[in-house]
């Protein structure tokens, strides 16, 4: 009986032990709030956002917003229609997306299905050195090389300037085709290799096998790789700012300067806009505008990877 | 005799009965991707090129030793690179440390199927898909100006660069966590461990390899980046180093912007010559990493 108390008294936790598992509560408690912190930041920027959007459609009407074809906000007497912005951001996107989506899924393609392990060794690199470089260099790239060399060499349908969306559009989707091949490569590699084997015992060729069995069951992340591609290309602001120039024309002419969201906002803080004026405002309505498309693009390609990822056992 | 006649069967059976039209498919196709994998490369190659063909004739270390100048032959970098150095070291460390707390809590304390996880984990992915111009304005609504008004200093921008890495630095830093197998912390557990002691004493210097190499990463993010600070006074003409977090200050790729966007040919060789510092550094950054990543392959 005295024995099998003394062994129940052992196993108790010792008093150092009880201390140290309440510290331990502390501990986790405090890194949950840290955890959470990361929650403040999005509150931060929606309420960043949303107050001076208020203000600035207080003064300016939503009609005069999305029903005029006029950008110059910070001119005297200002307009403020914001299509310009709109086609501007859409031009830009269109090119870059039809670069860089084509471009990430074959590299993707040559990468997963074709190259040797040697030659994928000596590649990666180069793609990661590539995803690395700053948009400013990009921006750099554009206005000195893709601009005079490619953008004005191709556009033979209007008079191409020194700013073009074109030049903006290509350069985007050469910055973007990095991260695209990426993504696309981890849709692949989610493709059971049975599925592949299978084809080919059939008789199927790589090409075969590449797109008609590998791509559409990879599909839905590649898809989703494809809208996270246009959300970013939506984002740029840096390059499109150097290479797109800074005047907002209604224009669906590639070859001629126009402005994005992205790049209004950079090209408006480049000047000193006085806290509370209609300039200031603009930046965060124009920055409300941007956020809620990226908002909804980035959740849409998250819904899409959850509704249609084919589940393999 | 009948077993050759078999093995003539099978041989006939065996061969390549592709078509021909089907195999020049293939080769098209191939020399599709092969197009587009030379474009990558051949961007690269170009970019660089262009670059050193412009800049090096700047290439001295006038351009490291030297401040801004109205003379492009006497302009130099040396503000940014203190700059870029005190922004990027302290918006490091501290989007470390806040990463390093939320990964912690979500590999290792939360319950995983927690609504209040699930709530982070959809958090931190908005948040990376959030452009860096908006974490700008941020900056400037409520740091900048407003509520912190710390006005257009190094603490501002370091800030505000914290946030817009932090998702990178979060989802590396549970790739770290998760790469340590469990049968460690088991081992930990069963002599007597609390969990914070495995953690301490095991998850961590386990995990350190991972760590690294994701923070390195995160903060080639914060050296590269020049959107948000553009809102952020980072143009501004600076001609002294920073000397604490209320500093004046400019980065390196807000000089390059600037002087990309200048129209004498010789400021944009300053550019030209400020980008070629600024992908040296962050290349050996990059190989840092991948000796890290290298060095540390365990198998567990």
């Amino acid at each position: 009986m005295s024995t099998s108390i003394a062994a129940i008294n052992e196993l108790q936790p010792s008093g150092r032990k009880l201390r140290q598992q309440r510290v331990e509560k502390l501990i986790k408690f405090f890194l949950m709030i840290v955890a959470a912190s990361g929650m403040l930041i999005t509150t931060g920027v929606v309420v960043a956002l949303v107050r001076p959007s208020i203000d600035f459609f207080r003064s300016i009407s939503l009609g005069e917003f999305l029903g005029t074809t006029a950008w110059f906000p910070l001119y005297e007497p200002p307009d403020y229609g914001v299509w310009p912005l709109i086609i501007g951001t859409f031009s830009v996107m269109l090119i870059a997306v039809v670069i860089a989506v084509p471009g990430g899924l074959a590299i993707a393609f040559y990468l997963s299905q074709y190259a040797s392990d040697s030659i994928r060794r000596k590649l990666k690199p180069i793609l990661e050195i590539l995803a690395g470089v700053p948009t400013v260099v990009f921006g750099f790239f554009a206005i000195n090389f893709i601009g005079p060399n490619i953008a004005a060499k191709i556009w033979v349908f209007s008079d191409i300037g020194f700013y073009s969306s074109l030049s903006a559009g290509i350069t985007v989707g050469l910055m973007i085709m990095p991260m695209m091949t990426t993504l696309s490569e981890d849709a692949m590699a989610a493709v059971p290799r049975a599925l592949v084997e299978g084809a080919y015992a059939l008789g199927a060729t790589k090409r075969e096998t590449c797109t008609g069995v590998i791509f559409p069951a990879a599909l839905s992340g590649i898809i989703a790789a494809g809208v996270i591609a246009m959300s970013r290309a939506i984002g740029e602001t840096t390059i499109v700012l150097l290479a797109a120039g800074s005047t907002a024309n209604f224009t669906f002419d590639v070859g001629q300067p126009m402005q994005t969201m992205s790049s209004f906002i950079g090209f408006a803080g480049l000047g000193d806009q006085p806290t509370g004026s209609t300039g200031y405002q603009t930046i965060f309505a124009v920055g409300s505008l941007l956020f809620v498309i990226t908002f909804i693009l980035n959740m849409f390609s998250r819904k899409i990877v959850a509704r249609f990822r084919e589940v393999y056992e | 005799m009948s077993t050759v006649v078999t093995t003539e069967v099978m041989r006939a059976d065996l061969r390549d009965t592709t078509s021909t039209s089907r195999k020049n498919w293939d080769k098209a196709f191939l020399g599709g991707l092969w197009v587009f994998t030379l474009l990558a490369i051949i961007t690269l190659v170009v970019l660089i090129g262009t670059t050193l063909l412009k800049g090096f004739t700047r290439l001295n270390p006038s351009l490291l030793i030297n401040f801004p100048s109205p003379f492009p032959e006497d302009a130099g970098i040396q503000a940014a690179i203190f700059g870029s150095i005190w922004v990027v070291v302290t918006s490091g460390l501290v989007s470390l440390l806040i990463a390093l707390g939320t990964a912690i809590y979500l590999e290792e304390f939360a319950d995983r199927k927690s609504r209040l996880n699930n709530l982070i984990t959809i958090n931190i992915q908005t948040l990376a898909g959030v452009p860096s111009i908006v974490f700008g304005i941020l900056g400037l609504a409520f740091i900048a100006r407003g509520w912190l008004s710390w006005g257009f200093t190094v603490g501002t921008a370091s800030a505000v660069l914290t946030m817009m890495v932090l998702p990178v630095m979060i989802v590396s830093a549970r790739e770290a966590l998760k790469a340590v197998p469990s049968s460690l912390r088991e081992g930990a557990f069963a002599l007597g461990a609390t969990r914070w002691q495995t953690i301490v004493k095991q998850v961590l210097p386990s995990a350190i390899p991972g760590l690294a190499t994701g923070s390195i990463l995160g903060v080639s993010r914060a050296l590269g980046e020049s959107a948000p600070l553009i809102l952020l006074g980072a143009l501004a003409y600076v001609s002294s180093n920073p000397s604490g977090l209320s500093s004046d200050y400019t980065v390196l790729p807000l000089v390059i912007l600037k002087y990309t966007q200048e129209a004498q040919e010789e400021f944009q060789a300053v550019g030209a010559a400020a980008i070629i510092v600024l992908l040296v550094l962050l290349i050996s950054l990059n190989m840092i990493a991948i000796v890290i990543r290298d060095k540390s392959r365990k198998s567990w």
